[in-house]
């Protein structure tokens, strides 16, 4: 066999799946959302742009979807930054493992019932009745973007501290005691060094995080409780419950190039970042 | 010679003492790194320290450094206690054994890192002169916005060595520096770094496993072992001096036979040796009469000749060295051992071969009475 038929019969599997999976789906989508509603569900095939002229009232999914995914993104990362950074250069490495395994115990239980957990938590009998307690009333958790964030940041932070533990567990420490030895206090060694060499580990992470949010559609169901919903709870509504999917497909394919037009931009600024990488020395 | 920019200092070898071990032990947990280690390091000397891996060489440099607060005593830089202070408040940089430079930052930014450290903030100007001349004295010109990765590891040693010069540090540690390098190349950076400590007039504190290379780059060698110093002193002393027989094989090679020391007579102590054989020696330690002791005799110090005085030997094996041979020859009593024959001397009596029977000599005081143990 030549080493050319045996490159392909090893991407065969991927390349397969990728056909079947996304690349056909995403061409019927793409077809459908040109298409127009059918009266019984369904889509009767034409060349229509109603659909995309549609979009401006499910407008705002996509204003939650645009705000509170990157800011979701951003905030697991200012919390699983300093996890990572502990879990990696300070732990003591007997514990490291388990306090990793730690770190991916929730996903031993469905993010269904965590979410569920959560609405008992942020719900009126639970950290409200408790503040309540304490004096400061009325304040409303559930069903409030705050909600949503917390279970955002709660279901998607393992996702964003693996990254950076990684590329903070391969950072050569004997750099850290290079850059004291040259006079460097922690925190500016901290931020010429440590920091720097874990751009990769950031940026896979919010990478991560970020798109998968983009398509996040059960926390703000759940938490949200239809008052902050995300493109995700559009498209349920859309295909499931009115069974307009024509208008459904418009919204999808409008995600899509949202979606890549962000990934895209984000790519660009990180290998900037990385090209010039000692711009990223602060002090 | 290259113009170095850095203002002339007095010449090494002046009495001050610019850094001081007194009494410093270091444990970790029960491992005892370091014991009692007392050590003065003089202004503007090489000073290496020389020992097998885990003899405490490198807990000492890292305890001079900052990286380690020792167990018991005191660390001193410039007659102050400086135990407690932190690596990065110390005048002092090191040149890490596989020289940890910055991945992330080009050649000069590795080069200038300490400088930016510094409060008040020095001018970008002044940064760029310091960077410049440091760049000139390692020969780096035109590397300065080079990646580390895209230099050789000779290379990147330079740019190790510079990182830490440009800071002018009262005392410069070397971990190992040229451990990573291949022979040739070591070679050239041993007389490279020789010629720069010169230049320089800074203190340079080598922490090396290489026998040779500390021999021939130190002003002096402190010999450790098991976490203690067992002799410090210049690279002759040492050869010509030893104190013990873990001195006198760690620097150069010699003869070994042991034996229980007798009677002392002036310079002269008589030694037992196990089987019975009576030796003279010049001793090297303090009142060993009846103490286990060991003589020392330096193969070139064995005369070798076909007629005249000396004990009677075998020749049991020779390999031609060049200018000198080396002869395994073998004694009724003393057993067997080495000698480091100069062409000279068999110009006269003809070349020796294996088999042939001759006769051996050595001066009284070529024969050193020295401690067993270290």
């Amino acid at each position: 066999m030549t080493q050319r038929a045996r490159n392909w019969l090893l991407l065969a599997p991927a390349g397969t799946w990728f056909l079947v999976m996304l690349l056909l789906p995403l061409t019927v989508v793409l077809v459908f959302s040109f298409g127009e509603r059918a009266p019984a569900g369904g889509v009767v095939p034409a060349f229509t742009l109603e659909q995309y002229a549609n979009l401006p009232a499910r407008w705002t999914a996509f204003k939650n979807t645009m705000t509170l995914a990157p800011i979701g993104t951003l905030a697991s990362l200012l919390i699983a930054y300093p996890l990572a950074y502990f879990l990696a250069v300070k732990a003591d490495p007997k514990w490291k493992t388990i306090l990793l395994v730690l770190v991916i115990v929730p996903f031993w239980t469905s993010i269904l019932i965590r979410s569920y957990a959560w609405i008992f938590i942020l719900g009126g009998r639970g950290l409200p009745a408790l503040l309540d307690w304490v004096g400061i009333e009325g304040v409303r958790l559930i069903n409030t973007p705050f909600a949503v964030l917390v279970g955002i940041i709660y279901g998607y932070l393992p996702l964003m501290v693996f990254p950076i533990f990684v590329s903070l567990d391969r950072l050569d420490k004997r750099l850290l005691e290079a850059s004291s030895d040259l006079g460097a206090k922690p925190w500016a060694t901290f931020l010429q060094i440590t920091l720097p060499l874990s751009i990769p580990g950031i940026a896979t992470g919010c990478m991560l995080v970020f798109i998968l949010l983009m398509g996040e559609f059960l926390i703000p169901a759940l938490l949200g409780g239809g008052k902050v919903f995300f493109v995700g709870n559009a498209l349920v509504d859309l295909f499931l419950q009115s069974r307009n999917w024509a208008y459904g497909s418009a919204v999808a394919v409008t995600l899509v190039l949202v979606m890549l037009i962000t990934v895209t931009i984000y790519m660009r600024l990180i290998n900037r970042l990385g090209a010039s990488r000692e711009d990223v020395s602060i002090m | 010679m290259i113009s170095t920019g850095y203002e002339a200092r007095p010449a090494p070898r002046n009495k001050k003492a610019i850094a001081e071990l007194r009494g410093v032990s270091k444990r970790f947990g029960d491992v005892l790194a370091a014991s009692e280690l007392d050590l003065a390091i003089a202004e503007g000397e090489f000073l290496s320290f020389l020992g097998p891996s885990g003899c405490g060489k490198t807990t000492a440099l890292r305890m001079l450094a900052g990286f380690e607060t020792p167990t018991e005593g005191d660390v001193l830089l410039d007659g102050e206690v400086v135990n407690n202070l932190d690596a990065h408040h110390r005048p002092v940089n090191m040149v890490f054994q596989h020289y940890a430079l910055f991945p992330h930052m080009t050649v000069e930014q590795n080069i200038g890192y300490g400088l930016r450290q510094r409060r008040p903030r020095l001018p970008k100007a002044t940064i760029a002169e310091k960077v410049g001349k440091t760049l000139e004295v390692v020969r780096l010109i035109g590397f300065e916005n080079r990646r580390i990765w895209e230099m050789s590891g000779g290379q990147q040693q330079r740019v190790a060595l510079a990182r830490a010069i440009v800071n002018e540090p009262k005392l410069l540690l070397l971990d190992e520096p040229m451990a990573a390098l291949d022979r040739k190349l070591r070679k050239e950076m041993q007389i490279e770094l020789q010629n720069l400590q010169r230049q320089l007039g800074i203190t340079f504190v080598l922490v090396t496993h290489d026998q040779e290379e500390a021999l021939s780059m130190s002003d002096r060698v402190c010999i450790m072992r098991d976490g203690k110093i067992v002799q410090v002193g210049s690279p002759q002393e040492l050869y010509d001096h030893p104190r013990s027989r873990y001195v006198a094989g760690f620097v150069g090679t010699s003869n070994f036979f042991d034996g229980v020391a007798t009677k002392s007579e002036g310079q002269s102590v008589s030694v037992r040796l196990a089987n019975g054989a009576e030796v003279e020696g010049r001793p090297m330690v303090d009142a060993p009469i009846d103490r286990n002791v060991c003589i020392s005799v330096r193969p070139e110090q064995i005369k070798l000749r076909r007629e005249g005085e000396g004990e009677s030997v075998t020749v049991l094996n020779c390999i031609f060295l060049g200018e000198h041979t080396e002869y395994l020859v073998k004694h009724q009593t003393l057993g067997e051992f080495l000698v480091l024959s100069p062409r000279q001397s068999e110009l006269n009596d003809g070349p020796f071969n294996t088999g042939d029977t001759l006769l051996a000599s050595w001066e009284t005081s070529a024969a050193l009475v020295l401690d067993s143990n270290p």
